[in-house]
């Protein structure tokens, strides 16, 4: 079970940079660059996994040593909530400059926008 | 359709429902410091209830309570309480340190500024996330174009 | 002097906020711009107070260097460099944008999001763990998006989606290495990394994962410093954005976030291997080649400015690469790779301040002619002055034309290659720099002298606002030449060292 989960972020990484590189629509390009940042979210996530931990939260009448021996590691954690914000962040601006895209050129295929060349 | 509103079974539902979201918007970034959850989650929730008024009645329909400029307001009035409970840590000496005592563990009361720090993510999500999606509301009703 | 370290964060973010709400109320429409110019100037001035100044490290929030897991601000000499560098920059680039922004119909947006960018940049190079880069690294790097589609054309939508794209798959290759490092040793501070990854190294042969979370890293820092098979959004996104925009990312975006971070990443935390050092080496030297002889047959004036900064990042990615090497040998020679580092870090401080003066002055040019193409400019040194005198300045500057600052960085590179025993690195870098010096030449002729088009024929100087930033960069381009001693003492001596001796300084004061 330890390598095969790895493995499977390390797919569904795959997944989003072939969505990114081989896709020409627009919004299938933007579902790529999600999945890509989903795909380290769960990779950080499973970092922090320890077998047969509980969650880090402190219950009625736990000591916090005991919390500490027991529970999975908080840390990726906290960083998987700032990526996660992170990423709504990105998917706000890369929507409104889809959508102020095609206002301008009236299609979401990326070959037709090709102004810039050289 | 963007502009007029849903029909009249969505529009009373939404009357009924929107406060009883925000409040629990409100209690989750509340109590970020005792379950999960935190300003964040909170904020977003709220924001889902300000979506909901503006699909439910419309983006004119909704513009007696959710403006462009209110948005911007409350966003930028976040960040700066946010700003401001991060630099009264220099009361306690340095940047960003706790200066409000301490209480008992499990207390709502309990968690130094954090709480404080919550609040203002809230507000500031909140006011964030509805406004884009306002400003995202504006374009017209768009074709497919082409796919491939 | 300490505790003022974070406002030099804090700042620009409450100003940037701070102007949000003040433009709801009718009345001080006016203020935004006031505010942005003071808060820029303030910056300035506290980074420049800050050189003299010994700053322990600063842990945010209390959490002391017992406790492994709080934020931590270092301010050693290479931050101090940088943070003179990019308050600079922004302080000329938010003077010139005063009158350039005018076009816009929301200036307030301009001035909160640039000063959201440089407040983030300042905290990319005050980080002391690795998570506070990749978190402000993202801050700027988003601001940077909204800023170069501002303008709304679609032109520079289309550039911006594309930087946005491929911005956002260096940041997720840089967060797969962070979590690959920090899954390897459990902390996130980089004086601990660096620890931790020595006793590894120590302990036995350097396993797999370590490998990884380096390719990692220094790809994704990379992208984001432009290096040559991950430049392909410079061309589109540089040339699109407004001008003062352009003067920022090209001169201090791609600088702090790609080449301080990537230097910053091998020397302090994951310590100058040879492979390491051999990966900056080609990338550097490919930067430098392909980036000059793509621009040579360039005839829009910021696309070609473009091109060359990719060339002139990769003569700094090169010095570095090859400094990294140096101290990576079996008898590390530190006189030659402090010459190295002196010479890479000075061109990187030269090139911001002759890359921004060149953007700025072409957004000057393209704001009174109303064009870009170098064909259709001429003769402009009779028409606007001032504009001709600094972008004269600044074009001798990249051409490395004695007495301006480009000429000593770009000396001291190629001899300190050459002592360093890379004589056919030095060789190219020689010759680099003489097609660098055809270009200019070319733009120059082209664009100052010469008869005037029939665009330009009616173009006459920049309003005061924008004259007044672009002599404050050309000043700065003529006296860093000038007081290379000086400046050596004073700003790239303790950054050399501060990169060298990486024990010493981003020190936890416990150990692990």
């Amino acid at each position: 079970m330890g390598i095969a989960i790895y493995l499977l972020t390390f797919a569904v990484l795959l997944v989003g940079l072939y969505a990114i590189v081989a896709k020409k629509n627009i919004v299938k390009i933007i579902v790529g660059v999600l999945i890509l940042d989903y795909a380290v979210n769960m990779l950080l996530v499973l970092i922090g996994y320890r077998r047969g931990g509980g969650a880090p939260i402190l219950s009625r009448g736990q000591a916090p040593g005991e919390l500490a021996r027991t529970a999975v590691d908080p840390l990726p954690q906290a960083m998987v909530l700032t990526s996660i914000v992170i990423g709504l962040g990105l998917t706000a601006l890369m929507v409104a400059l889809a959508l102020r895209l095609y206002d301008k050129y009236h299609t979401f295929d990326m070959k037709e926008i090709r102004k810039l060349r050289g | 359709m963007m502009t007029q509103g849903m029909s009249l079974i969505v529009k009373n539902t939404a009357k009924l429902v929107t406060g009883f979201i925000a409040v629990f918007g409100i209690y989750i970034a509340m109590t970020g410091h005792l379950s999960p959850g935190g300003g964040f989650a909170g904020g977003v929730i709220l924001a889902a209830a300000a979506v909901l008024v503006i699909l439910a009645f419309g983006r004119r329909g909704a513009k007696g309570l959710i403006t462009d400029a209110q948005c911007h307001a409350w966003d930028g009035a976040g960040a700066l309480a946010f700003a401001v409970v991060a630099l009264c840590g220099y009361f306690s000496g340095q940047f960003f340190v706790n200066f409000i005592p301490r209480g008992k563990v499990h207390d709502l009361a309990s968690g130094g500024m954090i709480p404080l720090a919550n609040l203002a993510i809230l507000v500031k999500v909140g006011a964030g996330l509805a406004g884009a999606f306002l400003a995202l509301a504006a374009f017209r009703r768009l074709g497919m174009g082409k796919v491939a | 002097m300490q505790g003022i370290v974070p406002l030099l964060v804090v700042l620009p973010l409450v100003v940037a906020f701070g102007i949000v709400i003040l433009v709801q109320v009718r009345v001080l429409r006016g203020l935004p711009v006031i505010l942005a110019c003071f808060a820029m100037l303030a910056n300035l001035i506290v980074s420049l107070c800050l050189l003299g100044v010994q700053v322990d490290p600063i842990f945010v929030g209390g959490w002391g260097p017992a406790k492994t897991l709080g934020i931590q601000l270092t301010c050693d000499g290479m931050a101090k460099l940088m943070l003179v560098t990019i308050n600079l920059v922004a302080f000329a680039s938010v003077l010139f944008a005063t009158s350039y922004i005018r076009r816009f119909t929301k200036p307030w947006l301009f001035y909160s999001l640039f000063l959201l960018m440089t407040g983030a940049m300042n905290a990319v190079v005050l980080a002391g763990d690795l998570f506070n880069l990749f978190v402000f690294l993202e801050v700027a790097a988003i601001a940077s998006y909204a800023l170069v589609a501002f303008g709304c054309e679609s032109e520079e939508l289309e550039a911006s989606f594309k930087y946005l794209v491929l911005g956002s798959v260096g940041s997720v290759f840089i967060l797969m290495g962070v979590a690959i490092l920090y899954s390897l040793t459990g902390h996130l501070n980089m004086a601990m990394v660096h620890e931790a990854l020595r006793a590894l190294r120590e302990a036995g042969p350097v396993g797999p994962a370590v490998l990884l979370a380096a390719a990692a890293l220094i790809a994704g820092l990379a992208l984001k410093a432009a290096m040559v098979p991950f430049h392909a959004w410079l061309p589109d996104a540089h040339p699109s954005a407004p001008a003062p925009i352009s003067a920022m990312l090209s001169g201090v975006l791609i600088k702090a976030s790609g080449v301080y971070a990537l230097a910053r990443i091998v020397f302090s935390v994951l310590g100058a291997q040879s492979e390491y050092a051999v990966i900056l080496i080609s990338l550097g030297a490919a930067s430098m080649v392909i980036g000059a002889l793509l621009s040579i047959g360039q005839w829009d004036f910021k696309r070609l400015l473009a091109y060359s900064s990719i060339s002139q990042v990769g003569y700094v990615v090169l010095a570095i690469g090859v400094a990294a090497h140096v101290v990576s040998g079996p008898e590390p020679n530190r006189a030659a790779a402090g010459l190295c580092l002196f010479g890479g870090l000075f061109h990187l401080f030269n090139h911001a301040a002759f890359k921004s003066l060149l953007f700025l002055s072409s957004g000057s040019i393209e704001q009174q002619s109303g064009t870009r193409m170098l064909k259709e400019m001429g003769g402009l040194t009779r028409r606007m002055p001032v504009t001709s005198f600094c972008c004269r300045i600044g074009a001798m500057s990249i051409a490395g034309v004695p007495p301006f600052n480009g000429f000593f960085s770009k000396l001291i590179i190629v001899v300190a290659l050459a002592m360093a025993g890379y004589v056919w690195l030095s060789a190219l870098a020689v010759a680099v720099a003489v097609v660098t010096l055809l270009i200019f030449v070319k733009v120059q002729r082209y664009v100052l002298e010469g008869e005037p088009g029939p665009k330009v024929a009616a173009a006459r100087e920049a309003p005061a606002m924008m004259c007044v930033g672009l002599v404050i960069l050309a000043v700065v381009c003529v006296a860093s030449g000038l007081a290379m001693v000086f400046l050596r003492e004073q700003l790239f001596d303790p950054a050399s060292s501060a990169l060298l001796d990486t024990a010493k300084t981003i020190t936890m004061g416990a150990t692990p």
